[in-house]
């Protein structure tokens, strides 16, 4: 195929303008990590900066001196994304086989009861009266795990759809005939061939739950149960959050909290793991959303 | 005879879908606490809640909780709303297909691989981390922004003091988190555009702009109406994350910061706010409902194919 001149002239010109946006992207990353690796000093008298005066891992070292706070935070986040994506895939993935059974009695009354909560919701205060007052998880692990993130109703219905389209009726009624239940249709037929939406909505439960602060805003006042993201945000007002549970404050260890990079480098390692994953998932999550789009 | 025939039918699934509500059960009944509790809750507005006695049991006010909140705070919190949420919907829409354009315009492979990536990237990004970016850049005394201003002798400017630069940074910050949501999308949907469109275009002559208007824009209608309908029926609803978290909380930007979200919540916390709190957390789901509704219904009577329901 021969390329006109004006094909060569339009491909530099979207190139230049999506590198130029590409660098607008991934350019405040970067400083969120350069600032990192950057000495205290180098940031009190030039401020945040790609080339630091001076390049120091203090800010990290102070993390593993003051491990107590941070490792326990790290490990919390890992808990409740496993546990809460675990059961969010697992919970969804089931109703949404039920739901995908035609000769299920009363499926149009659930499916709108499940629809509903997509167009109206009480807000914020019955719920927070409710969480706080009837099931009372203020300052337990659940008040991590339970508001709003644990069964996401569009992902039953995108779950649902998927299973509804792409799992052939035939395949059900031959392991019928074979005598199979729900439980070995469910288990042999339909969670098998429904990979990747379920890989789909996994991972963006797992990304909610890894990224939430706000059930750590609203129910979290005692940093044994802070999440990365909940300590990270109470590190904005107060620079001591770190110090909870650590070795260094009770010893008394007189090392000054390098205040700027400390946060940056707590930050970093909270991101680093998406960072990390996100190349080999790229797809996933861009099919996600493309789905979200499209009406259940 | 017919009917008894139906029953029977009827008998036989109903029995047959008893292990399917088994496996509903968990689901349905989070779904009855987490969302539709809170919804019955929604009584809490028109009463003087107190702890003790409970949503319940609380004394009621009639409206008063509502015609405190218009009397004070409720013309502001709907102007930033309304004002944001309308500039968000067209940047969003702008910038989404101008990117997705580009993107799926380019013709090495690897290269439009790499981009689309990276405008997804800050998807992932905790709007908490993002404050601590937003920072780097703005800090007063050590941020990167006021750095350059003062080489190139420039004055400084106290950012998180100055509301009249925060429609700007918030929408740059909306725009630089979100985009790539839109962009996927309309990536998705040019992908499903049938290429020899294009090429009978090309035969005939049509310019790029051309075969964008005529064979690019309306086959992202669907994807694109259906965006428009979430986001009007979402106009009353900020994301709270960006408003509270990027200002970092400061009292001096409320008066181009506060929205309802974060309204709500911060009455919620303040003493004896809860009356007003849960006022403007009642204003915002029942106008948003509403809407949501109605472009609905709108939608429906043009073109029934994209309605959401």
């Amino acid at each position: 195929m021969i390329k006109s001149k004006s094909f060569y002239a339009y491909q530099s010109v979207i190139h230049f303008i999506l590198i130029l946006i590409t660098l607008i992207v991934v350019v405040p990353i970067i400083l969120l990590f350069m600032s990192s690796i950057s000495s205290e000093k180098a940031l009190i008298s030039n401020g945040y900066s790609f080339f630091p005066s001076e390049f120091s891992l203090e800010a990290y070292r102070y993390i593993w001196l003051n491990r107590g706070t941070v490792f326990r935070a790290y490990g919390m986040t890992i808990l409740i994304t496993v546990i809460g994506t675990v059961s969010n895939v697992l919970l969804s993935s089931m109703a949404a086989y039920a739901l995908s059974d035609k000769k299920l009695v009363f499926r149009r009354l659930i499916n709108f009861f499940i629809f509903f909560t997509m167009i109206f919701n009480g807000g914020l205060v019955p719920a927070y009266i409710m969480w706080t007052t009837v099931f009372q998880i203020k300052n337990t692990i659940w008040a991590l795990l339970l508001p709003n993130l644990l069964i996401n109703p569009m992902s039953v219905i995108l779950i649902r759809t998927h299973m509804m389209n792409s799992v052939p009726e035939s395949l059900y009624e031959v392991a019928k005939i074979d005598g199979a239940g729900h439980r070995v249709l469910f288990t042999k037929i339909s969670l098998p061939l429904s990979k990747p939406i379920l890989v789909t909505m996994g991972l963006f439960s797992g990304l909610a739950y890894w990224n939430d602060w706000t059930n750590g805003l609203y129910y979290l006042t005692d940093s044994k149960y802070y999440s990365i993201q909940v300590l990270l945000n109470k590190m904005i007002q107060d620079i001591q959050a770190i110090q909870a549970n650590s070795i260094a404050a009770s010893a008394g260890t007189a090392m000054t909290v390098p205040q700027i990079s400390i946060r940056m480098a707590i930050a970093f390692v909270a991101l680093l793991p998406v960072l990390i994953i996100y190349p080999f998932l790229q797809k996933y999550f861009a099919e996600g959303i493309a789905l979200g789009a499209v009406k259940g | 005879m017919i009917t008894r025939s139906i029953s029977k039918q009827f008998k036989k699934n109903l029995i047959r879908s008893i292990p399917l509500y088994f496996m509903l059960l968990p689901t349905l009944a989070y779904i009855f606490i987490n969302n539709y509790i809170p919804m019955a809750g929604i009584v809490v507005a028109f009463k003087k809640y107190s702890a003790r006695l409970g949503i319940w049991g609380s004394d009621s006010v009639g409206f008063s909780n509502f015609t405190y909140l218009f009397r004070n705070d409720a013309t502001i919190l709907i102007r930033n709303t309304l004002l944001y949420n309308t500039a968000f919907i067209f940047l969003d829409l702008f910038f989404g297909i101008v990117i997705a354009i580009m993107v799926t315009d380019i013709f090495h492979k690897k290269a439009r691989k790499i981009y689309q990536s990276a405008i997804l990237l800050p998807f992932l990004v905790s709007m908490v981390i993002v404050s601590y970016i937003v920072y780097a850049f703005l800090s007063t005394e050590n941020g990167m922004i006021n750095a350059i201003l003062s080489s190139l002798g420039q004055e400084e400017v106290m950012w998180y003091a100055t509301p009249r630069y925060w429609p700007f940074i918030l929408s740059f910050v909306h725009l630089w988190k979100g985009v790539g949501y839109g962009c996927m999308i309309y990536i998705a949907g040019i992908a499903g555009i049938d290429p020899a469109l294009y090429e009978a275009a090309k035969l005939d002559g049509a310019s790029k702009w051309h075969q964008i208007r005529y064979i690019t824009l309306p086959a992202l209608v669907p994807s694109l109406t259906t965006l428009l309908l979430l986001s009007v029926g979402r106009i009353f609803n900020s994301d709270f994350g960006l408003f509270y978290q990027v200002p970092q909380n400061s009292g001096a930007l409320f008066d181009v910061t506060n929205t309802i979200d974060t309204y709500v919540y911060r009455a919620l916390i303040s003493v004896g706010g809860i009356g007003r709190s849960s006022a403007a957390s009642v204003f915002q789901s029942l106008v948003g409902f509403i809407l949501v509704v109605a472009s609905n219904f709108i939608v429906r009577k043009i073109n029934k194919d994209n309605a959401i329901f």
